[in-house]
């Protein structure tokens, strides 16, 4: 019996009685009515994609591992990579200039943020891809030692460097003014502190303010990384063969539009969603230090034993 | 005769003077929050600062490890300007390389603690000790724990600051300081974010290091602790000395009127 006896008004209510004081949740009809709907535009969703023969699904499994498609994704996965590993150098110096006590180095940076944030990419792009139209040649030259090297543009300005210039240059506007908002998130007394401690400036940077922006740093980051993954479907414009251009070369020829796109959609999202886990890894990182973040996928893996108690050992 | 000795002699400052500021002056903008500070803190004692909100108190301290720039004056910490070199008659300001070195030797504690959060405790003992003096790694850390062992903090070596209560940050943030072998310790404000009954184990660890020789300025409200552990009480109001003396005889009898209104205050 779980239902406790009515006592007399004002009366004690008995120990046994307490223990089992009954909990009656609150009705959330809206909530219901509101999954109701969900349900229902999911299987109007999951019908018309099934019965729907255009989707063509087994053609679309077909190419799922055609060889043109996993090279168009490795040159995706390439751009990628290069394009963030330089913005994200780019972007860090951009961002250190910003902070700098020098005006002229902060007035360079402001306008590197303005003008490479503010062009569209897709212009930039092709802007880099027609570099020739301004300097038929690259050359560097010195007084006395005279020239070093010279080549045209056109062989150095390749389809792919076009991509990486342009895209690393314009995705490290936006990188800078993150690590600069890191950067400015960092308490003013942690800086004073090091620097009444003798260290100096350099030091202070990379040591005490980088390391502690990098919790604010971090999670925006991730974020631009997945836009820059699909941002490279831009350099489709100009030829280079990505995942979105192997595709498109394929239905060119075969008309079959949309069971490709699928394919294109289905890589990039599987691409996103492992970017992800490897965001909240970082994350993780870079947060050890306030332990009350304590979500349930870290517990699942710390419980299953993946992941080692960071209260263990230094 | 040495540098430091020289311009002690030349700026008629005693021998013995740790910290020695002339004629201090230092203004933010149209704003004078310094108007001539003269001030002695001979090798081995301890100087309470104390005065009203605003009247300069952390400004001056700030001043002598060079945190922020004087505007007229001298001040010499060991003979010798933090930030300066004189030549000729004139102050050349010295290359960050060697401010740091000279800053390196002024130990100081804040208010709010500020230990490096992304550290545990034993990396903020040994990050500067190791980094910026060069101490190999084995040798800061045996210092690191005989420091901690100093201020009862032993087991939370590996602890992160955010672990700790505020006296126990304030602690490490002492240790920290002392992991440099400072020449003089400033303390702006190291009990004021403190809990009341947390106030007592930092200034047990302070009145510990003032009894071993420490030469220490500190800025206090902790009227008790400056009779009791103070060689010297000075009285800030809107940017100058109003008094100084020994903290027993000021306490008890204060000269100027500004010192009694203020010592009624907080006594
Ligand atoms: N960086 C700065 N720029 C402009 N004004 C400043 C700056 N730092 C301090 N001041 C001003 O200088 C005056 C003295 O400040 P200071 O912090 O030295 O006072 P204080 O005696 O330490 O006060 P408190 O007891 O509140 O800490 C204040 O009027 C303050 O507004
Ligand atoms: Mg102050």
């Amino acid at each position: 019996m779980s239902v406790v006896e009515p006592t007399e008004a004002g009366g004690r209510m008995p120990d046994g009685a307490v223990e089992q004081l009954v909990v009656v949740p609150r009705r959330h009809y809206g909530i219901w009515i509101g999954t109701a709907l969900a349900l229902l535009v999911a299987v109007a969703i999951i019908r018309a994609l099934a019965t729907n023969p255009a989707f063509d699904w087994n053609v679309a499994f077909g190419y799922l591992f055609h060889p043109s498609i996993m090279r168009g994704l490795g040159n995706t996965l390439l751009l990628t990579v290069v394009i963030m590993a330089c913005a994200i150098v780019i972007g860090t110096v951009i961002a250190i200039m910003r902070v700098s006590p020098s005006t002229v180095l902060q007035s360079f940076a402001s306008a590197y943020v303005w003008f490479f944030r503010g062009v569209p990419a897709l212009i930039q792009l092709i802007f880099w891809f027609n570099l020739s139209l301004l300097f038929r040649t690259v050359s560097l030259s010195l007084p006395v030692v005279g020239m070093i090297f010279s080549v045209k543009t056109n062989d150095v300005m390749t389809p792919f460097v076009a991509a990486v210039v342009a895209l690393s240059l314009c995705e490290a506007g936006y990188l800078a003014e993150i690590i600069r908002a890191g950067i400015k998130s960092v308490p003013h007394g942690q800086s004073e502190a090091a620097g009444a401690l003798g260290m100096s400036y350099r030091h202070v940077l990379w040591r005490i303010i980088l390391p502690q922006a990098m919790r604010f740093i971090v999670p925006p980051t991730g974020n631009e990384a997945i836009s820059l993954l699909k941002m490279t479907s831009l350099v489709t414009f100009i030829a280079v063969d990505d995942l979105f251009y192997t595709a498109q070369s394929i239905y060119a020829r075969t008309f079959e539009t949309i069971p490709l796109l699928i394919v294109v959609a289905f890589w990039y999202l599987f691409v996103v969603t492992v970017m992800s886990f490897g965001q909240h890894f970082i994350e993780r990182y870079y947060g050890r230090s306030d332990r009350r973040e304590d979500n349930l996928i870290d517990r699942l893996l710390r419980n299953t034993g993946l992941l080692r108690h960071p209260g263990a050992g230094a | 005769m040495n540098a430091g000795e020289e311009n002690q002699r030349r700026f008629g400052a005693p021998a013995d003077a740790m910290v020695f500021a002339r004629g201090v002056r230092k203004s933010f903008g149209p704003l004078e929050v310094l108007k001539g500070i003269d001030l002695v803190v001979p090798t081995g004692s301890v100087a309470c600062i104390i005065g009203p909100s605003g009247s300069g108190k952390s400004t001056f301290l700030r001043c002598i490890n060079h945190l922020e720039q004087i505007s007229g004056g001298v001040l010499l910490v060991d003979g010798e300007f933090v930030g300066y070199d004189l030549r000729d008659g004139k102050l050349y300001e010295v290359k960050n390389s060697l401010l740091c070195k000279r800053r390196a030797d002024i130990g100081m504690v804040f208010q709010s603690f500020n230990l490096f959060s992304h550290m545990t405790v034993m990396q903020n003992l040994i990050e500067a000790p190791t980094r910026v003096r060069g101490v190999p790694v084995q040798e800061a850390r045996a210092r690191a724990e005989a420091l901690l062992a100093r201020v009862g903090l032993s087991e939370k070596v590996n602890s992160y600051p955010r672990e700790l209560s505020g006296g126990q940050q304030q602690r490490v943030a002492i240790a920290r300081a002392l992991a440099m072998n400072p020449k003089v310790l400033l303390f702006d404000e190291p009990t004021s974010a403190l809990d009341p009954e947390l106030v007592g184990e930092v200034l047990q660890v302070m009145r510990d290091l003032a009894d071993s020789g420490m030469t220490m300025v500190v800025v206090t409200h902790e009227i008790g602790f400056a009779r009791e552990v103070g060689d010297a009480l000075i009285f800030m109001d809107q940017g100058v000395i109003v008094e100084q003396g020994l903290p027993r005889d000021m306490i008890a009898d204060p000269q100027s009127p500004r010192t009694r209104e203020f010592l009624s205050r907080v006594l």
